[in-house]
């Protein structure tokens, strides 16, 4: 594991703690298909959420949320549905978030964007 | 709030249209996306707000971003709506209240670093936000003192993003010295300044001789009448018409915003002189295109060409056979209408074209200073002086041959040539003159009257008229051509002070139309 791989698995703990604090419950971590990975799915009470984590040691390269394009955000959502499919949610029933992570000291400076696709 | 408005101005020729900038974040992948018809140029806004929002020290919504341009059917072009797109963005984002802005209309192109950059067309995007019942306009500085033409409009110039931002959050300015960066000042488009006036040291008693050509001049200032001199080098034809601005009277008020609402739009407005009040003066290289002489473009960038630079003042076309085909006579309707439709599939534009034209030409090829000098086959004059095609002579009023100065004129004329001023105060009088008569009408000088009010109501007595029936009797005169010899004779009246025009005023007129001074 380098250090990039590292900081991604904090950054997915800090992530996943942070849903759990909003009362979320966090269903699956690193939900893998032949089409890619999930890195976290959680219930809000309401709906099933699909969350991409994008974590960044700093914004020099630019803000991680700049880092979802088009591409990516129609990837993810073909990814959750199939999450759907296989765990028998109705794919109406299930969103895409992204939470981008800076590190800030020794934690993360943490912005959750609702509903992306 | 994730919703804000703010306004700015879309110009089609010189008309401008308030356009509602909406921006509203909503959920998404995150980016700006535009909507309401932009053009390439405005689409390229995107990346000229981003740069200037993180160069002002704002931080960028990452968010999905929508700004939306009402009305969405009309195209807009070019990149006025920068400074807009980023209040509106900011104030979406929470980064300035969406009240403050709420009011404003605000115009300006956005340099990567902030700044605010210069614009053309500021005057008329003023004027259709005043007409539009909003009364904050935000500028660039550059442009701030042609905005203030506009009475009864609040003018906000502002040099960069920054400054605006702590103006909207009221805060003090940013105390950074902006002023010490000199803005270069360069035209619009990267056109480079007028030249200046050349017309300062210009006077009537510069000219020898040719009497009778300056009586033509003094009648086309004083009547706004169109100009035709012909005649072999060397005899003052140029010369007289580049002294045809100094006989003019000072453009009004009103007429002058006009001229100067055209020239920033075209961008050819000198920096340091936001109001044209003198006539202008154009003149055109006989290789101008079409669409130089009339104005032109393709798609949504429609530039007015010659005659409306010169609304209001004098075109002069120097060697107007020389012109390429079909130049001259775009010229027929514009000489009618007084304005120029320019359709494309995007829209029509409307630019003023109501000038004076000049137009000077050797009567042949080989130009001998003497008539029996001439060495041109009959054909090859013909075929030179029929350049200037019988529609368009029908339409000039004032057609005058001249010879070379006498040799007694070149050497001892000058002691009675009168100068500029005292010929511009006679014009001055023939003007009010006109103008008494023609008040309570839209009409200002004796060539802007319609043909049927003209034979209306001023219609000379029989008498006086005996000589145009003659020549409408004998076909020499076409009904357009009576028309036009009554306007002069209006102004040849108006300049000798009498109330109506006599038969020498009718006859007078009627010789400069034929082209011969009998």
């Amino acid at each position: 594991m380098n250090g990039n791989q590292m900081l991604g698995q904090r950054g997915e703990d800090a992530a996943a703690a942070y849903l759990g604090r909003l009362g979320w419950k966090v269903l699956d971590r690193n939900w893998r298909c032949s089409e890619g990975e999930l890195d976290i799915v959680a219930y809000d009470g309401r709906l099933h959420v699909a969350c991409e984590v994008k974590t960044r040691r700093s914004t020099a390269f630019g803000d991680p949320l700049e880092a979802i394009t088009e591409r990516k955000a129609a990837r993810l959502r073909k990814l959750a549905l199939r999450w759907a499919a296989a765990n028998r949610v109705p794919g109406a029933r299930i969103r895409v978030d992204v939470i981008a992570l800076v590190c800030d000291g020794d934690g993360f400076a943490l912005e959750h964007l609702r509903e992306v696709c | 709030m994730t919703l804000a408005k703010t306004r700015s101005v879309s110009l089609v020729g010189v008309d401008g249209f308030v356009v509602d900038v909406e921006a509203a974040i909503t959920s998404g992948v995150p980016g700006l996306h535009l909507v309401g018809l932009p053009d390439a140029a405005l689409n390229e806004a995107r990346d000229r707000v981003r740069a200037a929002i993180y160069n002002s020290g704002e931080d960028w919504p990452n968010r999905h971003v929508t700004v939306s341009l009402f009305p969405a059917s009309l195209p807009k072009k070019g990149s006025t709506f920068d400074l807009a797109i980023a209040i509106a963005l900011l104030a979406a984002a929470e980064a300035v209240s969406p009240l403050s802005c709420a009011g404003l209309t605000l115009v300006g192109e956005l340099g990567l670093d902030g700044r605010v950059r210069s614009i053309p067309g500021v005057l008329p995007a003023v004027l259709a936000s005043a007409n539009a019942g909003c009364q904050t306009v935000v500028v660039p500085r550059p442009n701030g003192a042609e905005a203030r033409l506009v009475p009864g409009v609040e003018v906000v110039p502002v040099a960069s993003l920054r400054e605006l931002l702590c103006l909207l959050r009221d805060e003090p300015p940013p105390t950074e010295d902006e002023s010490s960066e000199p803005i270069p000042h360069h035209g619009v488009d990267g056109l480079t300044p007028r030249t200046p006036d050349r017309r300062a040291d210009l006077d009537l008693a510069d000219v020898r001789g040719q009497a009778e050509a300056r009586r033509a001049l003094e009648i086309s200032a004083a009547g706004g009448h169109h100009l035709f001199f012909s005649g072999p080098p060397g005899c003052g034809k140029t010369m007289l018409a580049e002294r045809l601005p100094t006989l003019m009277p000072p453009l009004e008020p009103e007429a002058a915003l006009e001229v100067t609402a055209i020239h920033s739009v075209a961008g050819t407005l000198p920096p340091d002189q936001p109001m044209i009040t003198k006539p202008p003066f154009h003149a055109p290289h006989h290789t101008a295109t079409r669409a130089a002489i009339v104005g032109g473009g393709s798609g949504r960038v429609l530039q007015p060409g010659a005659v409306s630079l010169a609304h209001r003042g004098i075109l002069f076309l120097d060697e107007a056979p020389e012109f390429h085909g079909g130049v001259l006579d775009a010229l027929r309707q514009p000489l009618e209408e007084g304005e120029v439709r320019l359709s494309r599939v995007e829209g029509t534009a409307r630019f003023p074209a109501s000038f004076t034209l000049v137009l000077a030409a050797n009567p042949c090829p080989c130009a001998a200073a003497k008539q029996m000098d001439c060495s041109c086959a009959p054909n090859v004059r013909r075929k030179y002086i029929s350049r200037i095609s019988g529609p368009l002579l029908d339409r000039i009023d004032l057609k005058l041959e001249l010879t070379p100065a006498s040799r007694a004129e070149l050497r001892y004329d000058l002691e009675f040539a009168e100068s500029s001023t005292v010929v511009a105060e006679r014009v001055l009088d023939a003007r009010e003159r006109a103008m008494k008569r023609l008040s309570g009408t839209p009409w200002r000088t004796n060539s802007e009257i319609p043909g049927p009010e003209l034979r209306r109501h001023f219609t000379p007595s029989g008498e006086a008229m005996r000589a145009a029936d003659e020549a409408l009797q004998k076909g020499t005169l076409s009904a357009r051509g009576l028309d036009r010899v009554l306007r002069v004779a209006w102004t040849i009246a108006d300049l000798a002070g009498r109330s109506d025009p006599g038969d020498d005023d009718v006859g007078g007129a009627l010789a400069l139309w034929n082209g011969r001074w009998t």
